[in-house]
């Protein structure tokens, strides 16, 4: 078997989800090789040959993938895709917009999201938001798969010792062109690749009260998430949203403040390793979850909580 | 300009799935169904872009058995024109129904296909990309905002960093995500009148599509249950434990 994973990055660095997506890749067991599609992008190449288990990096380096635009990634992904049994990508929006396009030119399914590897043909994934979990067999000769990082532990990202390698396939189009993006700016870590979140959800009342989140977030190194009801009553950005329609999250302690825990937020967190609820009304679900409750004010409990961390 | 929406029956957003007893599905007998929330918010858009005068029709297609045709009826009322079914035995995979929308919009040569981003039941987000592959049509995905202007649609995308805008040439395919718009609610009057517009049945083999299946159910399981913790009376002992119990501070 021979897996090629295709790498999620900005062009300067790898983005964690890649090497959770390797992870998935040794799995399933084979020779892995990696496809770095961008432009000026020889830092993020160098950086996974190190990466563990990796065999040879294929690095396109070209005006034409630098957004990662779906309609030319997928031409190329597909081009040498179909030398390989499995193309993974980590299921980010970036992975989920073009992966599909792959296989459709490929003329096989995608297995979408995967939480486990069962062997290389049968795999776990949720359906119904997480309420369930299907297992699932792939008959394609080639299977085309995105992967939920989350459910992964990333590979060393040092000890490789794999082989760079310049792939000239240039995929243009005329139908599709980048405009420009707004993201978010933040030096806290990346909400899915966070040892600790902390999250808000209606309860916090406006926007503005996020920074009293924002300043445990600081003290603990944490990324700050909020519910979907506090992302539509417009507290914070969309980026932020934990949950089945936002972000799915798995850290080590996740906090959720002010949120009663709709299924919809359960199912971008549940998998955390320890949560925590504060809410002042005992009776919400969230509580059902959690593995320390609090139910207390969050007005006087995150200051208190600032200080004594 | 005219619109092509796909959409497609699911169980009810609110219903809480059951897994059955020997493990060979999610069990739906008896259960309330519901057009699919993402596709909701896709007819709603594409009845703002007739009511904004942009498009000037709205089909509307869905693929599945008979019962299907409540969906389109219901996508009717919301303001669609017509509707089309695409009758098969069960619901296709996201391939299979990518294939089928292809021929589609082959007969209908429409000059935007809107979907939504994915079913909440199988949870996939394929269709519309696939459908944009086998078409070569150009894609926005997950889009929170949609203009049309001067044979070209700039979308709005909702990426995991914040917001993206691509430009694409028509036709295009767009797939949406939840804050593109709130759906409204179809009145009365419109679900009556909804009863009399167009609702063609067509078959695959008159798209001369044919459906396969490439990847087989084995299980389906209910996910492991977290249960509840302990309620800690204070910060004090909420810190406490998060040092000493949980070792995760």
């Amino acid at each position: 078997m021979s897996i090629l994973v295709v790498a999620e990055h900005d062009n300067n660095a790898v983005n964690p989800a890649t090497l959770k997506t390797l992870a998935a890749a040794q799995a399933i067991g084979g020779d892995i090789d990696v496809l770095v599609a961008g432009k000026d992008c020889a830092a993020v190449a160098d950086e996974l040959a190190k990466a563990e288990g990796v065999n040879k990096v294929l690095s396109a380096d070209n005006a034409v993938y630098e957004h990662q635009l779906a309609e030319n990634v997928s031409k190329l992904v597909a081009d040498l895709g179909k030398n390989y049994s499995h193309v993974l990508a980590p299921a980010t929006t970036t992975g989920k917009n073009f992966m599909p396009r792959v296989a459709a030119l490929l003329d096989v399914a995608q297995i979408s999201d995967i939480i486990a590897v069962e062997s290389a043909d049968t795999f776990k994934r949720p359906i119904y938001a997480g309420n369930a979990i299907a297992t699932v067999q792939a008959e394609d000769a080639i299977k085309v798969i995105t992967v939920r990082a989350t459910a992964f532990d990333a590979v060393a990202s040092e000890g490789g010792a794999g082989s760079v390698e310049a792939v000239d396939a240039v995929f243009d189009n005329d139908k599709s062109e980048f405009v420009g993006e707004q993201l978010a700016e933040s030096e806290r870590p990346e909400l899915t690749a966070a040892e600790i979140v902390i999250s808000g959800g209606r309860g916090m009342q406006n926007g503005e009260n996020f920074k009293l989140i924002e300043d445990i977030a600081d003290k603990l190194g944490a990324a700050v998430g909020a519910s979907r009801a506090a992302v539509d009553a417009g507290f914070v950005p969309n980026d932020m949203q934990v949950g089945q329609t936002g972000k799915i999250v798995a850290p080590q302690l996740y906090i959720a403040v002010g949120i009663s825990g709709a299924i919809q937020h359960l199912a971008g967190m549940k998998d955390s390793k320890v949560i925590v609820a504060i809410n002042k009304d005992e009776e919400a679900p969230i509580f059902q979850v959690a593995d320390y409750g609090l139910v207390a004010d969050l007005f006087e409990v995150l200051p208190e909580l600032n200080e004594k961390l | 300009m005219k619109i092509l929406v796909a959409v497609k029956r699911v169980i009810d957003y609110n219903v809480k799935v059951r897994v059955k007893p020997d493990q060979s599905d999610v069990d739906l007998a008896n259960v309330k169904m519901a057009l699919n929330p993402f596709c909701e918010i896709a007819v709603e858009e594409a009845v703002r872009l007739k009511e904004a005068g942009t498009a000037d029709e709205v089909v509307v297609v869905s693929i599945g058995p008979k019962a299907v045709q409540e969906q389109l009826r219901t996508a009717l009322a919301l303001g669609a024109d017509r509707a089309i079914q695409v009758e098969t035995d069960d619901m296709p995979d996201s391939l299979s129904a990518a294939k089928i929308l292809k021929g589609v919009v082959e007969r209908e040569e429409p000059d935007m296909v809107i979907l939504g981003k994915q079913s909440i039941d199988s949870d996939n987000n394929q269709t519309g990309q696939m459908l944009a592959a086998l078409t070569d049509m150009p894609q926005g995905t997950f889009a929170s905002k949609v203009e049309v202007a001067d044979g070209h649609v700039s979308v709005t995308r909702e990426v995991d960093g914040g917001l993206q805008t691509v430009k694409l040439a028509l036709p295009a395919v767009v797939t949406t995500d939840l804050r593109l718009n709130e759906p409204r609610y179809a009145s009365l009057p419109n679900i009556m009148k909804a009863k009399r517009k167009p609702l063609e049945t067509v078959s695959t083999d008159d798209l001369g599509v044919s459906v396969k299946r490439t990847v087989k159910l084995l299980k389906v399981e209910s996910p492991a249950e977290r249960s509840a913790g302990v309620k800690v009376a204070d910060v004090d002992e909420l810190v406490d434990k998060l040092k000493n119990e949980a070792k995760v501070l």
